[in-house]
């Protein structure tokens, strides 16, 4: 059905002005070039683009989500050289030469990352969207600290905004989560 | 349609907590939500909105924006047909279609700060907002009418010359900003009062809150050369957008297939429709994809909030804690257009007691905000916060315990209500006995400026239409189709009861929801209705896949289909002992050719009942209140996927929590908000809140062969009033506004 719908408009665009728009946009954007989810990627940036949009509309990245776009809500948390930030609040040109970690970037097709493994098993998510935010800023804590008392999860998560949830489920996804990493790690002495 | 119920050990996932379906996509960041939908050759569509509150528009001037390199199309309220005067129901809301059309983009008058004018798709996002600029309106500003109280006095300025009051007693003959008076009355309330020991009178307030869903509108619009147009919408109803849209573009619905995406919460706030039209009518001007996406400013100006109220409440009860009267007026903010919540408002208001006498006379009116939406449990949290709150006075003036006054007078099956309707099963008696059981309500409070607070509440929820299709594959998996937009894990629960009924494992069944072509009408996700519903629907759907099934064994054995039997996967005759076939082979013989309907209309629904017990802690210093521990307790019916309900339950919880303590528009007199950001409009965070301990009672009812009630919205009502006779209790003052902030605290306390 989709594919369906895409050749429709690709027959239905003009191709002449859509490409001249795309040469149009070309001349003004620079390259950036930077690691994202562990791969080497350059791409296009307008100056004026945040990090949040080259990762949506440039990279196809929609995993990070825009919630207010003003830093308030944390749905489009990522790592920057292992920083958490909002990447609605950085331009796409300030990563050049940094490494990127998104949402995208902790799973693969066949395995879940534990932290993501425990949001399923606790039911840490009701609508989703703030999801991806919450699981790149539990690794974030997770990586500095590995048995994160409740009120230390509270504290760290509360740059990110759930709707749905009352957080309850998502403090205990982040327990699970620690669980099953620390086990993880045993197993791997 | 079957009212027997199915009997316990017939539930094998039903009751358990598997892993919901879509939680992998989720979590990974596969989901596609409406703002990530995206199409080859996509324009990026932005909305021009109003800078007053309340002016005529003189004259719009698109022409310049037009010429503007990158910019393919404006659009204006001419460029959508006439609309017809005509109201539908919308979940616990209402939609007229001629204010919706003047709502998407504005006509005459822009009605308040944010109203939509104009709408334009360009190449880019950025090159798309620099070009509303270019928009010329002229306008004649008009005195904003901003207070509610204000806005029903004759003395002030209307904002519908058209509008006259539809009252109890007929149709006024001025036009007012009073759109409609309703009065519910039972008994002799003269008489009530007059056999009163103890009356309690007070007036409270609240303002708009948002629901604050995280992912704002998004609609993406393509138009076909065979006239169908697609629109890829994060809604909470596809069919309700699809009428929506059909209406505001007088356009077929058979030509109009709404696609409902991955949805980032909604909470009511999106059944109405803001964006789609303005995509469609982009996309056909431009004949290419158009996608509309609100920012957050956008939302929080633009979209439908809860009503803000003014409430009078006068309680009157004898010394021996039985009440005899209650009257309440209650007025409610519509906003720009009529249809503010004040019927379910006045319906929850007492609706967990039983009133012998009693008067309630709502009044929606119109302001120069945005026009409402519903918002979880629409109008309660607010008559809630009244009713609750001088109960719980007039329990102490009596002396009384409060959940000893409320077991009094709890209202139980059979209990006439003060809009005449009768109670079904409603199991608030039950809810109270958890409450005084509970060792949240006995354990000592620790400190000092701290104090507990109880309060209760009933909602009616919803029943309406749902269809679900089940297609038997030849392996003996099926799939599940419903009409129902999935909001929090309605595809896994609504499989749950497939599942159970067609006796295969739950992974058996892969459920989806899909797009208006795909299947019959579904009315929205809304009024708690899904899970129950949808449910019963699945449940039909399962039984006509059976029957269907049956059919085929019958003929295939040569025995009369009287005689087919099915338990635990395998199909049997009682005509003969050799004979058996599983789901799985008699799947594979009919090459998976099997499909079961289930169309519903539930009428018989019941509500659900709630109750919320908390711990606060004030600084007296600072006015700054900390919940220290809540507890909320709900009736269920059947709590299908638990760990659902749990979620529901806390996620409820924790917004009446931001009703109670932080939310709310503010607003200068001029009608320009000044929070429409996440920070200045402050939502719970998991610092603010703690844990929720959510007690599930499950007192079943037969609208859903389980016995689910609807549980979604219940749990937000009783948190605000809950909140408020814990801070009484720690302050011995009453917080009669909400938000209760620190400055009203410290206001009460005398600090300031």
């Amino acid at each position: 059905m989709y594919l369906q719908d895409v050749a429709l408009i690709l027959q239905l665009i003009e191709l002449d002005t859509y490409l001249e728009e795309v040469n149009e946009n070309m001349s003004k954007k620079q390259v950036v070039s930077s690691t994202i989810n562990g791969q080497q990627v350059e791409f296009l940036t307008e100056p004026q683009q945040s990090l949040l949009e080259c990762l949506r509309d440039t990279l196809g990245l929609t995993g990070s989500k825009e919630g207010c776009n003003d830093g308030n809500c944390g749905a489009c948390s990522v790592l920057i050289d292992d920083r958490l930030v909002n990447a609605c609040l950085m331009l796409g040109m300030e990563i050049d030469g940094k490494d990127v970690v998104t949402v995208e970037g902790l799973s693969n097709i066949h395995e879940l990352h534990p932290i993501q493994e425990a949001f399923v098993l606790e039911d840490g998510l009701q609508c989703g969207y703030c999801t991806p935010g919450f699981i790149v800023a539990t690794k974030a804590l997770l990586d500095k600290n590995a048995n994160p008392t409740e009120d230390e999860i509270r504290f760290w998560l509360a740059g990110n905004l759930c709707r749905c949830t009352g957080y309850d489920k998502i403090v205990r996804s982040v327990r699970l989560a620690s669980q099953l990493m620390n086990d993880a790690n045993e197993d791997l002495q | 349609m079957s009212k027997k119920m199915i009997e316990r050990d017939k539930h094998i996932s039903v009751g358990t907590r598997p892993e919901r379906m879509d939680a992998k996509d989720k979590v990974t960041g596969h989901a596609l939500y409406g703002t990530d939908i995206s199409l080859p050759g996509l324009l990026h569509g932005r909305v021009l909105r109003s800078p007053h509150a309340h002016a005529r528009i003189v004259s719009i001037d698109t022409s310049k924006a037009e010429a503007l390199p990158g910019v393919f199309a404006v659009v204006i309220a001419n460029d959508l047909p006439e609309a017809d005067d005509r109201t539908e129901k919308a979940g616990e809301s209402t939609i007229n279609y001629k204010f919706l059309r003047d709502n998407n983009l504005a006509s005459d008058k822009v009605l308040y700060v944010g109203h939509a004018v104009a709408a334009l798709a360009a190449k880019s996002p950025d090159v798309a907002q620099t070009a509303l600029e270019s928009i010329e309106v002229e306008y004649e500003i008009l005195e904003p009418v901003l207070d509610v109280r204000h806005a029903m006095s004759d003395q002030t300025q209307v904002l519908h010359e058209q509008i006259r009051t539809d009252g109890p007693d007929g149709s006024g003959d001025t036009p007012s900003n009073i759109a409609q008076h309703i009065r519910h009355v039972k008994g002799d309330l003269n008489k009530g009062f007059s056999d009163a020991d103890v009356i309690v009178e007070r007036e409270f307030t609240t303002v708009p809150v948002h629901q604050s869903y995280l992912e704002s509108h998004a609609a993406t619009a393509v138009w076909s050369m065979d006239g169908t147009l697609t629109i890829y919408s994060s809604t909470q109803g596809a069919f309700l957008a699809r009428n929506q849209v059909s209406e505001l573009l007088q356009y077929p619905m058979a030509k109009i297939k709404v696609i409902p995406t991955e949805v980032g919460g909604a909470f009511g706030g999106k059944n109405p429709t803001y964006v789609e039209a303005p995509a469609a009518l982009l996309a056909r001007k431009t004949g290419r994809p158009v996608r509309v996406v609100m920012s957050r400013e956008e939302v929080i100006l633009g979209t439908g909030p809860g009503s803000g109220t003014a409430i009078k409440v006068k309680v009157g009860a004898t010394k021996l804690g039985k009440i005899t009267a209650v009257q309440a007026e209650l007025c409610y903010e519509a906003g720009a257009y009529p249809g503010s919540p004040v019927h379910p408002g006045a319906m929850a208001m007492f609706a967990a007691y039983d009133i012998p006498n009693g008067q309630i006379d709502g009044y929606d009116v119109l302001v120069n905000k945005p026009r409402v939406a519903a918002y979880r449990a629409p109008g309660a949290p607010q008559s809630a916060f009244a009713c609750e709150q001088i109960i719980d006075e007039v329990a102490q003036n009596l002396g009384m315990d409060g959940v000893e006054f409320r077991m009094k007078n709890a209202a139980s099956e059979g209990t006439v209500r003060l809009d005449g309707s009768l109670h079904k099963s409603i199991a608030i008696k039950e809810i109270l006995g958890v409450i005084e059981d509970h060792p949240h309500y006995n354990e000592p409070i620790e400190g000092p400026n701290q104090g507990r607070g109880v309060a209760i509440g009933f909602w009616d929820n919803w029943g309406a239409r749902s269809s679900v299709e089940i297609n038997v594959n030849s392996d003996g998996t099926v799939n599940l189709i419903s009409g129902s937009v999935d909001l929090t894990g309605s595809r896994t629960t609504v499989a749950m009861q497939a599942a159970d009924v067609l006796e295969i494992p739950f992974d058996n069944v892969k459920s989806s929801m899909v797009d208006t072509d795909s299947i019959s009408y579904t009315d929205t996700s809304a009024g708690s209705r899904t899970t129950m519903a949808t449910g019963l629907a699945a449940v039909e759907a399962a039984r006509d896949v059976l029957a269907k099934l049956k059919v085929e064994v019958a003929d295939m054995w040569n025995v009369s289909l009287d005689s087919v039997i099915y338990s635990q996967g395998v199909f049997g005759t009682t005509e003969s002992n050799s004979e058996s076939i599983t789901f799985a082979d008699l799947a594979a013989k009919l090459s998976g050719q099997i499909n079961g309907h289930g169309n519903v209309n539930v009428e018989n629904w019941a509500g659900a009942g709630g109750g919320t017990i908390v711990d606060v802690e004030v600084d007296p210093e600072t006015g700054q209140v900390k919940v220290l521990r809540c507890t909320a307790i709900q009736n269920a019916g059947k709590a299908i996927h638990p760990g659902h309900v749990e979620g529901q339950m806390q996620g409820g919880v924790v917004q009446g929590i931001g009703w109670a303590l932080y939310e709310g528009y503010q607003y200068d007199e001029l009608g320009h908000v000044l929070n429409a950001n996440l920070l200045d409009y402050k939502l719970p965070t998991s610092l603010d809140v703690p844990s929720v301990e959510a007690v599930i009672i499950e007192k079943p009812f037969p609208s859903n062969p389980y016995g689910a009630r609807g549980v979604g919205e219940t749990p937000i009502i009783s948190p605000a009033p809950a909140i408020a006779n814990a801070i009484q209790q720690a302050l011995g003052k009453r917080i009669d506004q909400l938000p209760m902030t620190p400055t009203r605290l410290l206001e009460k306390i005398g600090v300031i």
